[in-house]
């Protein structure tokens, strides 16, 4: 507490004269109430909240700030080991014109993270951010050289292992102008490395683990082609139940733009690549990478919470493809302001695993061929359609059809794959200049697991200051007669410049909150929420 | 009770002292993925809107759709440049070009995909919005969008005009 009074205070003195300082704050809080009928469960502590302040001073090429964090306790459905307060977060950054170094805490990203990437995700109570030293050097337009060396966050301790990255970026488009014409190709390759002591009885496990990936990034005007191919050292942890197995990764993306036209295709394939700074990690606890989840990142809630895909970084082969169209105004399909269209297909299976005797391959777990596939995870096809009708009204249509392997993705047993469809309806309608009203009509249709769902949602907002909605679920076709329960909330909010309340009441249905592939199980629970947010 | 005093030093400590905020910077990426410092973020000394935005927000679209609309009359009246800045990570980064192309829009779109500006800028959850004086400076930011919010922004901007 001392050293950052005598850290902060000539800041404060400072941003008085010189410099700037600015931040924001935000509280998340909830009262529990007690409703058996959803199987709510009250904590001993009937109010749990979040909250969060940044701080950052600016003066020159110096850069400061800090995050305290205070979960007292933390919300239900967040890892309860956020307990307490602290300083979870401070740096010092010196930004020269081709010279980054920063000290404290840090976030990087080395490719498209599938070596290594350190984030925050707030919703999801998500932060895995280095605490060390990290250098950026850039001596002309085609080079950036990157390292860092730091420990990694874990809650509101440090991970046990060190992390050590090097990151080379070299682009080619002016040394090879002649061959690439308007394209640009950029070539890049990173080192990461942990350390951390063995003191395992039975394994004789490495203390140092190599990694490497290397990546090309080829676009042009109306084109992009990325590949990025990681590689890790036999890693044991508990993850992979301590098979001396090396790890690997690759992404391959296309994509291709022109107006009014646009698709993308991604292909992934990773195995054995849970790479964490600790060994004895689980969950997503200390990940040193990350493994972006190539699916269709739904906002309806019973397309985005009820089976969402979560990443498998023990191993799954899959992929994406995306068609976007705009059918232009004044054409039969297009109407009088054009209509827009989204196609999405996503597919991901385990890879296929041939299990080894352990006694005669020095525990290599198992093995694998590139393209087989192992059992079926999950699948998403879906459609958007968004149509403006006139001046007052626009509309948007979406079906989706979703296979969900539960036991694999959920830990459980019995599921097996749940097939659904899924039906969306949703019109916004502006009654007057400032004032509008948008619904949402959702249907879900299972003959498993929970049965069908519906969600009925109106909102109703007043510019730029008011915000009401009122949102039920039900569960009607769920075949315990006593779970055909209503999930009713009613919310309203409130936003000025700079601030924004948001209140709500009701019941939240137990579900599964994404960002990014990277999951968590939010509990049932009935009460009240505050939600306040604000930039200073 | 020691921490809420010290939650509520820090918080009113910052409002108290805040001043000038001014674009970060920060490196981040143009959507054909090439190196790109927010230093160069500028319109010839005219305003600036700031706006950070994602693929999979629907209030963000909808904002930058409507300002989309009537876009050409405010540039028209006060020369503003609007710069949109997506967060997407590395998941939808991919879709982000395509989409943009169905989009139509008339902006200057950049990609920070790790989240660096957008720290660096104090940004919660989008849409965030930043109007931009000719000066660099942030004189006035709105957290979400509800639909007609544009009208006010254009208030902001033609009072920043003004003076």
């Amino acid at each position: 507490m001392r050293y950052l009074l005598i850290l902060f205070t000539p800041l404060f003195v400072f941003a008085q004269s010189e410099g700037s300082l600015h931040g924001n704050v935000q509280i998340d809080a909830q009262y529990y109430a007690k409703d058996t009928a959803i199987g709510a469960v009250v904590p001993k502590e009937k109010l749990a909240s979040n909250s969060f302040v940044n701080l950052i001073y600016n003066k020159g090429v110096f850069t400061g700030g800090l995050r305290y964090e205070a979960y007292l306790p933390a919300l239900q459905g967040f890892d309860q080991r956020y307990s307490g307060n602290q300083i979870a977060y401070r740096f010092a950054q010196v930004k020269l014109e081709d010279l980054t170094f920063k000290l404290g805490n840090f976030y990087e990203q080395f490719g498209s993270g599938i070596l290594l990437r350190t984030y925050e995700e707030r919703g999801l109570g998500y932060d895995n951010a280095f605490d060390g030293a990290s250098i950026a050097y850039r001596p002309n337009k085609s080079i950036q050289i990157k390292g860092l060396i730091g420990k990694q966050r874990k809650y509101f301790v440090k991970s046990v292992g060190t992390v050590r990255g090097l990151d080379i970026e070299y682009d080619l488009t002016q040394s090879l102008d002649s061959l690439l014409g308007a394209q640009q190709l950029r070539l890049g390759a990173s080192f990461v490395s942990k350390y951390q002591v063995d003191n395992n009885s039975t394994y004789n496990l490495p203390e140092n683990v190599g990694s490497y990936a290397l990546r090309a990034d080829l676009s042009g005007k109306k084109y992009r082609l990325f590949s990025e191919f990681a590689y890790k050292m036999n890693d044991p942890s508990a993850n992979n139940e301590f098979i001396f197995k090396s790890g690997n990764a690759l992404i391959t993306q296309f994509s291709y733009f022109q107006k009014g036209l646009g698709f993308s295709l991604d292909f992934k394939r990773v195995d054995n690549m849970s790479f964490r700074s600790e060994r004895e990690a689980v969950l997503a606890d200390v990940l040193i990478n990350y493994s972006p989840s190539f699916t269709r990142q739904h906002t309806y809630n019973l397309l985005a919470t009820l089976y969402p895909y979560a990443t498998q970084l023990n191993g799954e082969i899959g992929g994406q493809a995306e068609l976007n169209y705009k059918f232009k105004k004044n054409t039969a399909l297009g109407g009088k302001y054009g209509t827009t269209v989204l196609l999405n297909f996503s597919t991901y299976y385990d890879i296929e695993r041939r299990a080894l005797n352990d006694l005669t391959t020095s525990r290599q777990g198992y093995e694998s061929s590139f393209f087989n596939v192992g059992e079926h995870y999950f699948s998403d096809f879906n459609i958007q359609i968004t149509k403006k009708l006139s001046k007052k009204v626009k509309g948007l249509l979406t079906y989706a059809n979703l296979h969900y392997n539960k036991d694999v993705l959920e830990g459980k047993s019995g599921y097996g794959i749940v097939k659904s469809h899924i039906g969306v309806i949703e019109a916004t309608y502006k009654i007057k200049p400032k004032h509008a009203i948008r619904t949402e009509l959702q249907g879900l249709f299972t003959e498993q697991d929970q049965g069908d769902w519906a969600t009925l949602l109106v909102e109703y907002t007043i510019a730029p200051h008011w915000f009401f909605a009122l949102m039920d679920q039900y569960n009607y076709g769920n075949k315990d007669v006593d779970k055909r329960q209503h999930y009713y909330v009613g919310s309203f909010g409130y936003s000025k410049d700079t601030y924004r309340f948001l209140l709500s009441y009701g019941r939240q249905r137990a579900g599964i909150f994404c960002v990014g592939g990277v999951c968590r199980n939010v509990p049932a629970a009935n009460g009240l929420t505050l939600t306040f947010m604000s930039n200073f | 009770m020691k921490s809420f005093f010290f939650f509520s030093f820090l918080f009113l400590g910052g409002v108290a002292f805040a001043q000038n905020q001014e674009i970060a910077s920060a490196d981040i990426y143009t959507i054909h993925s090439k190196h790109f410092n927010t230093d160069s973020i500028q319109n010839d000394g005219h305003p600036i809107i700031l706006s950070f935005w994602a693929t999979w927000c629907k209030p963000c679209i909808k904002e930058l759709n409507n300002i989309a609309e009537v876009y050409e009359e405010w540039r028209e009246e006060t020369k503003v440049k609007l710069v949109a800045i997506s967060i997407d990570d590395s998941r939808n980064l991919q879709k982000l070009a395509p989409m943009l192309e169905s989009l139509d829009w008339p902006y200057e779109v950049y990609s920070d995909q790790n989240s660096d500006f957008r720290r660096a800028m104090n940004v919660n959850t989008v849409p965030h919005t930043f109007l931009i004086d000719q000066n660099r400076n942030v004189v006035w930011q709105h957290q979400g969008y509800t639909e007609g919010a544009e009208d006010i922004l254009y208030e902001q901007l033609l009072n920043l005009i003004d003076q």
